[in-house]
């Protein structure tokens, strides 16, 4: 058997602990640990329907051992708003009808913070750019596009970084 | 970026207060949070994972499969193979929920002997944990011996060509004769004839095939799957052997669907290793096992012989279609007939020859994608259009003018469709959308391109489509929505909301649809065939009306009015010019609940049911109705290099009467991106059989650095068959869109490229090849 070990991993501010093998992938270790709003898409880094934020940097989970991630800053799409209190960006995803199957939202709302993280007043290319690692099948992106720039303004208006 | 186009002079004096507004989703917020659980986040206490072992030939005998090593690793639970399961077979046929019979089209669930496509399934495995079943996988030894084969149609339809189906390859084939071709050739002053080639392509939704099954106290097995269709519990029951009742398929919110989930995907293998092994079992395909486990997009060759006058008036049309079926039958047989229908487009042809086969090969077996057949039939006959536009030196637009069907005219099956042909209004709008045209520069040249369509929403007649809703109102005036539709993205079940609360006078935060459970929802069909909408809206607004007149009735009584007088908005109950009688609907509910009025209703709609085609002149009513449409592009295309490049996607589209708009033009831009990766870059590519692009690093769709910003135009004619007029939008918004890509490649660069996908490697062979000549 691979050698095991237990980890503590920094989820959404909350602390959680696993018992993984080495080549647990941190997709894998995230949905073991309940975190079922992390999505495998393809395994290959290609889609970006896992990204989480890791110390607030975009990463594809499923590109990231798990062991890799113990005592950095994970963030999934559920830690950055919920349903009573959405974050700006889920709201104008949820508003702008940019979701439609939404499968790749909660990868595609992750870089979109990212995004937004680096450039608070987005250019059109900052924002295809920062998409280019998320593929969506069902939206054609326009709505996506639409979203991010119009939560960005809505973050720059109530000052101040969320 | 975006906007609604009416012609006030159709329109019905209707004043709508939630159908037609761009309202949030019932769906969004779940999703956006990520709350909403998909059919692959549920798990189970005591559950088993499974693994599926394929074949790595196309073409072969199976002549050894030893599972016992992989029976003996510690935490395999089960391992089935073909000699465990008695000869058993799954319907591969169209699935029908209301009695028309199957064609005898099943496929074995697991290899016996004969290996036919790449892929296909040698054994299921169940394991305590993933690793273990990869594990056990490993463990099973297999011999293979390779058959000779046959990758192409054309070759299949040889003599003497290895067989893959029956005793001459040919799946189905399809005619429509009408009029007389060779009187409106010979009239004719020119004939253009050309053939156009389509690829494989693959469907590419990101939630991979996953489903969760379970035998319950009933002896039921339960399956909770990502599916368009939850009513193929009648072959999964079939397949295992048991009562329709003994199965429950439970749906999810589905991470996309496009035709890719509409055959069975996951569900028979789930089913027998739950019942075998009496424990909940797991089944979720990895990215390879997708791109392998389903079927695709039928490339077709399609010859088109054009018979015009010099001003550009069709006076006939020979069409030869070619569909490469695969190893299995699936849907090929109706795949071809919407493409024989399609076959002249949006045009009047009074003299029309259309002859469609379906073949097999020993390729990846091809099924439903949006647009099935019919989309197909456009990127040639559109291709075909400007060709023909060209060789007259007629304007492009001027060319379809001067043959687009008109309301109330015949289509190319006879049959007049009952609502507005709106496909010169579409097209005039989506070319102008173009605006000023962007210049050449060096060796990026510029150029335009533009498509027209007509695609069928709802089901083929001759299947007798029904669908089922029930609408109910809660004690607290909240309202309840239950239908079997299965939500694959589209919004499907939030437009069931919008209209079930338009009719019912109450708001859209205050009604919950429960959906997708073959046991407990009422049976709405497939959400397939851009058909849930018109068949299930209808039933919801029919249900609704039911209900509300039930509550108009005693509210009449309450107010000393007629029914008629009544209207309800807004949750609250009133007479019509009397702001002075009203009350909450809330109170009213109450009245009725203490009376023993019951407080909801069960409703059917039923589609035109008709009889199939005329077998020999392909005569008759195919769906009930068609949608029809325009798309325009500009491109760039770097002559040095090949890359094309969209720089504008324009759409227009009558939709009948929009119900949610924001969702409406969802579905027009995912088209729109759909199709353009279709015309430049998706390709499924075989080597013998063999899938050489298994993932998303081989398999190119387009990306947000290659999609331009899509503008939608939206025109309702509120003429459709659909709730409130509707039409319908979901395949519709793809079919015309590489077509219009692949003209408007041509027109930047002055040659044109005959073979889709339209990459930079065949962009510079015809640059060099035109150079040549």
């Amino acid at each position: 058997m691979p050698e095991t070990r237990t980890i503590t991993l920094r989820i959404n501010g909350r602390e959680e602990e696993g018992r993984f093998p080495a080549h647990r992938t941190l997709l894998e270790a995230l949905r073991h640990l309940g975190h079922m709003e992390v999505k495998c898409g393809c395994e290959k880094g290609d889609c970006g329907a896992c990204a989480v934020l890791l110390d607030g940097m975009a990463v594809d989970s499923c590109l990231t051992l798990a062991w890799m991630a113990a005592g950095k800053e994970i963030t999934t799409v559920s830690g950055l708003g919920d349903l009573d209190a959405p974050h700006p960006l889920q709201k104008a995803f949820a508003d702008g009808g940019a979701a439609q199957c939404g499968y790749c939202i909660p990868g595609i709302i992750i870089a979109a913070k990212a995004i937004i993280d680096e450039h608070p007043e987005p250019s059109e290319d900052d924002i295809r750019l920062g998409l280019s690692g998320n593929l969506c099948r069902c939206t054609g992106y326009t709505k996506i596009f639409e979203a991010i720039a119009d939560a960005a303004d809505d973050m720059r208006a109530e000052g101040g970084a969320p | 970026m975006t906007h609604t186009d009416m012609d006030p002079g159709t329109l019905a004096n209707v004043q709508f207060r939630q159908v037609g507004k761009p309202l949030t989703r019932t769906d969004a917020p779940g999703k956006v949070t990520g709350r909403t659980p998909y059919a692959g986040d549920y798990v189970m206490p005591n559950m088993l994972h499974m693994r599926v072992l394929r074949a790595n030939i196309a073409s072969a005998r199976l002549t050894r499969l030893d599972v016992s090593k992989a029976r003996a690793l510690t935490g395999v639970a089960c391992v089935l193979t073909a000699d465990d399961l008695a000869d058993r077979t799954a319907a591969t046929d169209i699935p029908g929920q209301t009695g028309q019979k199957r064609l005898d089209t099943d496929q074995p669930i697991l290899v016996k002997d004969r290996v036919r496509y790449f892929g296909e399934p040698l054994a299921l495995i169940a394991a305590e944990t993933r690793d273990i079943a990869d594990h056990a996988a490993e463990l099973i030894e297999f011999a293979l011996e390779p058959i000779p084969g046959v990758y192409d149609t054309l070759e299949a339809l040889k003599p003497g060509a290895p067989l893959v189906y029956g005793s001459d390859n040919i799946v189905a084939e399809r005619k429509i004769k009408k009029g007389d071709v060779e009187a409106g050739f010979a009239r004719a002053d020119l004939i253009v004839e050309n053939t156009y080639r389509t690829p494989f392509q693959e469907h590419a939704f990101l939630e991979p095939e996953v489903g969760l099954a379970w035998v319950d106290e009933n002896d039921v097995v339960n399956i909770r799957v990502s599916t368009q269709v939850i009513e193929h519990f009648r072959p999964i029951a079939d397949a295992l052997g048991v009562p329709h009742n003994k199965v429950r398929v439970r749906g999810a919110l589905v991470g996309g669907g496009f035709g890719g989930k509409e055959d069975l995907t996951v569900e028979v293998y789930l089913a027998l290793l739950a019942k075998q092994t009496g424990r909940p079992v797991r089944l979720e395909y990895s990215r390879e096992d997708s791109f392998v486990g389903h079927g695709k997009r039928h490339p077709f060759i399609l010859t088109y012989r054009t018979g015009v006058t010099k001003d550009g008036k069709i006076t006939a049309l020979d069409v030869q279609m070619i569909a490469d079926a695969g190893a299995y039958v699936f849907l090929s047989p109706y795949v071809i007939l919407y493409a024989l229908v399609a076959a002249p487009g949006p045009y009047r042809v009074d003299n029309l020859n259309v002859f469609a086969r379906a073949v097999a090969t020993n390729n990846m077996y091809t099924s439903a994608f949006r647009g099935f057949g019919a989309l197909q039939a456009c990127a040639a006959y559109e291709q075909q259009m400007d060709e023909i536009a060209n060789t007259l030196g007629i304007d492009r637009l001027e060319v379809r003018r001067r043959n687009f069907l008109k309301t109330g005219e015949p289509m190319s099956t006879g049959f007049v469709p009952p609502s507005a042909i709106w496909t010169e209004q579409c097209a005039e709008k989506a070319w102008a959308g173009l605006g000023e045209p962007t210049p050449a520069e060096g060796p990026i040249r510029t150029g335009r391109g533009l498509a027209c369509y007509q695609q069928s929403y709802g089901r083929l007649t001759f299947l007798h489509d029904t669908s089922e809703a029930w609408v109910g109102v809660e004690m607290d005036g909240t309202v309840v929505v239950r239908s079997g539709v299965t939500d694959i993205g589209a919004g499907q079940i939030s437009a069931l909301g919008q209209i079930a609360v338009e009719v019912l006078g109450v708001t859209l935060d205050n009604v919950v649809i429960y959906n997708s459970d073959s046991a407990v929802t009422p049976l709405a069909g497939t959400t397939t065939a851009t058909r849930a909408l018109y068949m299930t809206g209808n039933a919801a607004k029919q249900a609704a009306e039911g209900l509300r007149a039930r509550l108009a009735e005693r509210a009449a009584q309450e107010f000393g009015v007629t029914p008629d007088e009544i209207d309800m908005a807004f949750n609250e109950v009133f007479v019509i010019d009397n702001p002075e009688k009203t009350m909450p609907l809330v109170d009213l509910v109450r009245t009725c609940a203490s009376e023993g009025i019951h407080r909801s209703e069960l409703a059917i709609f039923r589609a035109p049911f008709g009889d199939f085609l005329d077998p020999e002149t392909g005569q008759g009513q195919a769906h009930p109705d068609y949608a029809y449409g325009a798309h325009a592009v500009e491109v760039s295309v770097d002559v040095e290099t090949g890359e094309v490049e969209v720089l504008k996607s324009v759409a227009a589209h009558d939709v009948g009467q929009c119900i949610n708009p924001a969702a409406v033009e969802g579905q027009i831009q995912g088209g729109a991106q759909n199709g353009q990766g279709y015309a430049l870059s998706e390709e499924m590519l075989y080597e013998e059989g063999r899938l050489i692009t298994p993932s998303f690093s081989e398999y190119l769709m387009p990306t947000a650095m290659d999609m331009p910003n899509v503008e939608c135009i939206i025109l309702e004619s509120r003429s459709g068959v659909g709730p409130f007029g509707a039409k319908g939008i979901g395949e519709p918004a793809m079919t015309a869109v590489a077509p219009a890509i692949a003209n408007a490649v041509a027109d930047a660069i002055g040659v044109r490229v005959f073979e889709m996908p339209i990459t930079p490697e065949r962009v510079v062979t015809a640059l060099q090849q035109r150079d040549a000549s």
